[in-house]
Formats: structure tokens, C-alpha cells, sequence
């Protein structure tokens, strides 16, 4: 062929595409040296029993740990633990599916009837929350591989003070409500998105991921465990459960023999102190500043849902629907933008801007709704926590603190009575 | 015994909350169970959505991408003037690097008989940019289309691909129908 004809062709070609609806333009030729056509490869995904046996090597880590911590009492078994954990579920498995994100498919599930969760996915959220119930968080001493790698990194940890640790644990009760609410609104998986230590997993991912995550583990040396403690949103539902948990990890085999030398020991600051013999009992004030601090309760919750449903407009700007429909009534001018992608993919699937504009608004009604819980559920936390400040409660002994303490053990060392 | 007494209402009331916590995790539990079928789910692009804008090469967790073009041969028509070969008015009709679509040059134009040509990926060049994509969807048969291919991918719990395609293009899929490749996959028309 001469390029002029190859040229006219290619023009003719162009012209075709116009009218063409039809999807094979070109038949498939008829073949006359017996070329065997190949066919695409498929390579599989990890197959579903791969995918049980995570579960149930999450529940023999588990287990061990359980065992580790509470029985055997040695710190050193929940180390090799954490070492496993870090290569298995961390660099092995890539950090993904772990049970902090399981939360969010869990809320989807729940939410979205359209949605299936696996049977992986529900395992992972589910097992360490009743593990927790019975034995602490035996979860984050020894099968989180988040935990594992802030916990391997701790060089020296300094105290903090209690105000901010206790103002601090708000942020995750936060970020355990926002995650929940744009799950479950179909907006986006937050907590994968922003999960620090998956870039370090995985190597290949994009910088600023895993600049993150070295950020953190920097912060982690002396501030020991900083997601652990002031961000993860499973770290939230792990402490109510391990609050109330059967057993627990106790400092000392037998009696407490008030020597002191665990405190130090908790890079955490999770032990409790015995309360002071020669206190008062509890007068007056005390009891008036209790039932204030219940009174305010309900306000924390209704003030807590108004400013959460009240800034729906912004939250849901998160949600693809929302921000485009936003775009296109505010900016019609980008409709002939050729770069922008969104509006022009919308352009062409056919959608018009009316649905979209009603999809938006349902979508914005969500989360009108969500943000009452998800405020109130808030206020509610916060509630609580300042009631706990004031409650007095009669401590004999040095304790961990059931809600904080991650069962590491490291306090078991340092205790010098031995059976 | 009157201490006794205040511990054992204290114990009383922490297996209170804790059986209902056992029975509130149960059931969320429960629900989301009812709302499970067992199988277990994987992404994938539907070709017939994806309007090739570019993102899989850039949103992809990893890097270079999980998500690569794939060649569905049975709908191809086996041009020499491939649409998703060469650059639209392209001077010769060669392998010369200036003529082609692919910034990478992933695509192996092979000849098979006069004036046939087959037309291969080359999976480690390609990074799923989707340019041939949209040359050959423009211009030819649809054949050239993108696929998250399972060996490369994670997997992740919200694919970063999907949160930012504007054509919602990639969905989840059940792991044992992993791939939506043209051909032995139609579009599903839900009207
Ligand atoms: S607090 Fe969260 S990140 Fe830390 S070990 Fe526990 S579950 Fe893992
Ligand atoms: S992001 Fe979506 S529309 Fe863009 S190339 Fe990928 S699948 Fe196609
Ligand atoms: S043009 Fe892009 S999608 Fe097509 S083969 Fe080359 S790199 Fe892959
Ligand atoms: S699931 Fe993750 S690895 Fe797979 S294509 Fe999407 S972003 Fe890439």
C-alpha cells in the first residue's frame, strides 16, 4: 500500500468512527497459515482457602499471645509474637486485611444491602473484640502488625502528661465516627486510605505514604505506640471491650508489694496507682460534681450531634456525587474543560445533571443523619471520659489500666515477686 | 462481709455489660453475616465503563500499577492500521518509536499474513495509561482494554483506583469470576 492510499484510508477510517456505534468495526479475518490466535492470560487472585487460613493464623497468634500474657507471663514470647506478626500480616500480607480497616467494611456491610462482606473481613473485626472481652487487648500485644512495628521501634519513651493523653484520646473516638460515617455513606475507606505503616509494608508505594509512616516511627521512639494511642479508631473499641474484659494481664503473680518498680516500666503510662490510704472519704462536693458531670451528659451528645449534622455540607464534599454536582452548578463554565476528567466522564456517561444533582442531595441527607449519630456518639465519649475524671475509685495496688494497657508485658518483667 | 458484698455487686455488674457487649458484638456480627454469601471479592475494571482517562496509571498503590492493558485477540481485527498502535496520522506505519501510542512501547506489533498484523502486550513495559485503550476503542474494535491484573494486585480493602475513577468503573467482583475481559464478557445492560 502507498502511504497516499494508507493516508485516504486513515481518513475514511475517521469518518467510519463517527457513524460507528457498533462495537467490532473490523471483523475478525479468516486466517489462511494456521496462526492460533493466543487468548489473554488470567492470573488468579489468592484463593479463598488462603484467605481462611489468615484467619486462622490470626487466631493462633491470638491465642498465643492470650497465652503469653496471661498465663506464662513472658515478655519475651509476646516479642517473638510481635516479630511474626510484623513479617506475616505486616510484609507478608502487605498490612491488608487487618481489623482496623475491618471496621469500615463492617459499617458498609451494614449499611448497603448491595455490599457482601467476606467472611475474612468480618472474622478480622470480629475475633480481637471478643478476644479483648475475656483477656484484654491481647490483640495489640501480639497480632496487631501495626502495634508490632511501633512497639518493636520504642528506644525511649517519655511520660506524658495525663491532661493530654486524656485530650488526646479523643482524636481517635473521631476518626473511629468519621471512618464510620463515610463508610457507611459509600464515600471512601478512610482509614486505608490513611493508614501509616502500609507504605512501609509494601515498599513500592507512593512516597508520601511512606514518608508518613517513617514519621511516625520516628514520633514512635520516644512517644511510644503515637497510633496506637492518639489515632487508631480499632484502639477505641479494643478499650471499652478490654474495660470490661474477664481477665487481664496482672503486673504481679501474686501480691502487690507496693515496691514501685513497675511503674517506670510502661512506656505507655498504663499503670495505675493505688489510691492514697489516708484520703477523706468522698464529701459533699464530691458527690455534687458527679451528678453535674452525668447531668451534662445528654448536652455533651446533643451539642456533640448539632455541630456534626450541622457541617454535613463539608463532609460530604468527600463523596464523588456531592463534589461534582457542587462543581458543575457552581463552575458551569468547566463543562467544556477537555482536562478536567470527572465532568468530562460524566459528560459522557449519559447522566444528567438533574440525577446527579438528586443523587447528591441523597447522599447529603446521609450524612445529615449519619452526623447525628456520629456527633452524638462523640459527645457522648467525651462525657463519659470527664465523669471518669471525677469518679473516685479505690485502688489497693499497682494495676494496669484495663482500657490503655496493650498487654505488652513488659511490666511483668520488672515485678520482683516471683510466684 | 460488707465488703465482700460491695465487690460481688461490682463483678455483678461488669458481667452485665460484659454479656451484653458479647451479645451487641454478636449481633453486629450477625447482621453483617446475613449480608455475606461466603465468596470472597477482588476488583476489577469494567471495560465497558472505564473511559480511559489515565488514573490507573497513577492511583495504583503500586508502582508501576497493578492495572495493565489486556488484548481480548477474539474481538481484534487484526489491522495494520491499529488505532491503539499508532498515533492518530501517524507518518509510516512502522515500529518507530515516534508512531506509537504507548509512551513505553509495551505493544508488540507482530505480522501474521498479509495484511493481518497481531498486536501483544508486553506486561512489564505496560503501565495501564490507557492511551492505546482509547485509540483502539476510538478507532478500532475495543480490543486493547484495561484489567487489574491479580498477581500484581494487593488486593487493598478500598481499591485507591476506584475511589477516584470518574467513570466508577471498578467494582468489587466475586474472586472466582476475577477478570471482565471483552469477548467471553458482555456488557451488562440493567435496562
Ligand atoms: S491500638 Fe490499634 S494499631 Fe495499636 S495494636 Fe491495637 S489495634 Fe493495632
Ligand atoms: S480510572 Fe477508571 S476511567 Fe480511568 S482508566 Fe482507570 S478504569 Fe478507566
Ligand atoms: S499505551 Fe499505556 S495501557 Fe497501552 S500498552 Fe502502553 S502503557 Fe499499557
Ligand atoms: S486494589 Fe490496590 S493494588 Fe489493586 S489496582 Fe487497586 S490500588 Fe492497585
Amino acid at each position: 500500500m502507498s502511504k497516499r492510499v494508507k493516508i485516504v484510508l486513515f481518513g475514511i477510517l475517521i469518518i467510519l468512527v463517527q457513524v460507528a456505534a457498533a462495537q467490532q468495526r473490523f471483523p475478525k479475518p479468516e486466517f489462511e497459515t494456521g496462526y492460533v490466535q493466543p487468548s489473554p492470560t488470567t492470573p488468579e487472585p489468592r484463593g479463598l482457602a488462603v484467605e481462611y487460613m489468615d484467619v486462622l493464623v490470626l487466631l493462633a497468634v491470638l491465642s498465643l499471645a492470650t497465652w503469653f500474657a496471661l498465663r506464662s507471663r513472658s515478655r519475651r514470647g509476646i516479642l517473638w509474637l510481635s516479630v511474626f506478626t510484623l513479617i506475616y500480616f505486616g510484609f507478608y500480607r502487605k498490612g491488608c486485611i487487618c481489623s482496623i480497616g475491618a471496621i469500615q467494611n463492617v459499617a458498609l456491610s451494614l449499611s448497603d444491602a448491595a455490599y457482601n462482606i467476606s467472611i475474612t473481613a468480618l472474622a478480622f473485626f470480629l475475633l480481637p473484640l471478643l478476644y479483648a472481652l475475656f483477656f484484654g487487648r491481647t490483640f495489640c500485644a501480639g497480632a496487631c502488625p501495626l502495634g508490632a512495628i511501633q512497639d518493636l521501634l520504642i528506644i525511649h519513651p517519655i511520660s506524658l502528661p495525663p491532661w493530654l493523653r486524656k485530650s488526646a484520646g479523643i482524636i481517635p473516638v473521631v476518626y473511629l465516627g468519621l471512618a464510620i460515617l463515610f463508610a457507611a455513606t459509600g464515600t471512601e475507606f478512610i482509614i486505608c486510605r490513611y493508614d501509616p505503616f502500609v507504605g512501609i509494608f509494601r515498599l513500592d508505594a507512593p512516597y508520601h505514604m511512606v514518608v508518613l509512616g517513617v514519621a511516625f516511627l520516628l514520633l514512635g521512639m520516644f512517644v511510644s505506640r503515637p497510633y496506637c494511642r492518639f489515632f487508631c479508631p480499632y484502639g477505641v473499641l479494643l478499650n471499652w471491650m478490654s474495660r470490661f474484659s474477664k481477665w487481664h494481664l496482672s503486673i504481679t503473680p501474686s501480691d502487690c508489694i507496693k515496691c514501685k518498680l513497675c511503674t517506670s516500666s510502661c512506656p505507655f503510662d498504663a499503670i495505675d496507682h493505688p489510691t492514697e490510704e489516708s484520703a477523706p472519704p468522698p464529701g459533699r462536693t464530691y458527690y455534687r460534681r458527679f451528678i453535674l458531670y452525668s447531668l451534662l451528659i445528654p448536652v455533651w451528645v446533643l451539642v456533640g450531634g448539632f455541630i456534626a449534622s450541622k457541617s454535613y455540607t463539608y463532609l460530604s464534599r468527600a463523596h464523588q456525587d456531592v463534589y461534582l454536582s457542587e462543581l458543575l452548578i457552581h463552575h458551569p463554565e468547566l463543562v467544556n474543560d477537555p482536562d478536567n476528567l470527572d465532568i468530562q466522564a460524566f459528560l459522557s456517561s449519559g447522566k444528567t445533571l438533574d440525577t446527579l444533582v438528586e443523587d447528591a442531595r441523597v447522599v447529603q441527607q446521609k450524612f445529615r443523619t449519619g452526623g447525628w449519630f456520629m456527633g452524638g456518639f462523640i459527645g457522648l465519649v467525651i462525657g463519659i471520659t470527664l465523669l471518669n475524671q471525677v469518679v473516685f475509685r479505690k485502688r489497693k495496688d499497682y494495676q494496669p489500666n484495663r482500657g490503655d494497657c496493650f498487654s505488652c508485658g513488659r511490666c511483668m518483667d520488672y515485678c520482683p515477686v516471683k510466684n | 462481709m460488707k465488703k465482700n458484698k460491695r465487690f460481688n455487686r461490682r463483678d455483678f455488674i461488669q458481667s452485665s455489660i460484659r454479656a451484653s457487649l458479647v451479645v451487641s458484638v454478636g449481633g453486629i456480627g450477625g447482621l453483617a453475616l446475613k449480608n455475606s454469601t461466603g465468596r470472597d471479592w477482588v476488583w476489577q475494571i469494567d471495560p465497558f465503563e472505564c473511559n480511559q482517562c489515565g488514573r490507573c496509571a497513577t492511583e495504583c498503590v503500586r508502582n508501576p500499577s497493578a492495572v495493565k492493558c489486556v488484548h481480548a485477540y477474539d474481538i481484534c481485527g487484526y489491522c495494520d492500521l491499529c488505532g491503539g498502535y499508532f498515533i492518530p496520522g501517524a507518518v509510516k506505519l512502522d515500529t518507530g518509536a515516534e508512531n506509537q501510542l504507548c509512551p513505553t512501547a509495551a505493544l508488540i506489533r507482530k505480522f501474521i499474513e498479509e495484511p493481518y498484523f497481531e498486536y501483544e502486550i508486553d506486561e512489564d513495559l505496560c503501565i495501564g495509561c490507557a492511551k492505546c485503550v482509547k485509540g483502539c476503542t476510538s478507532f478500532g474494535n475495543g480490543s486493547l482494554h484495561l484489567q487489574i491484573r491479580h498477581d500484581l494486585c494487593r488486593n487493598c480493602n478500598e481499591c485507591s483506583i476506584a475511589r477516584v475513577c470518574p467513570s466508577k468503573a471498578i467494582k468489587r467482583v466475586p474472586s472466582d469470576t476475577p477478570y471482565m475481559i471483552k469477548g467471553s464478557f458482555t456488557k451488562t445492560t440493567d435496562t
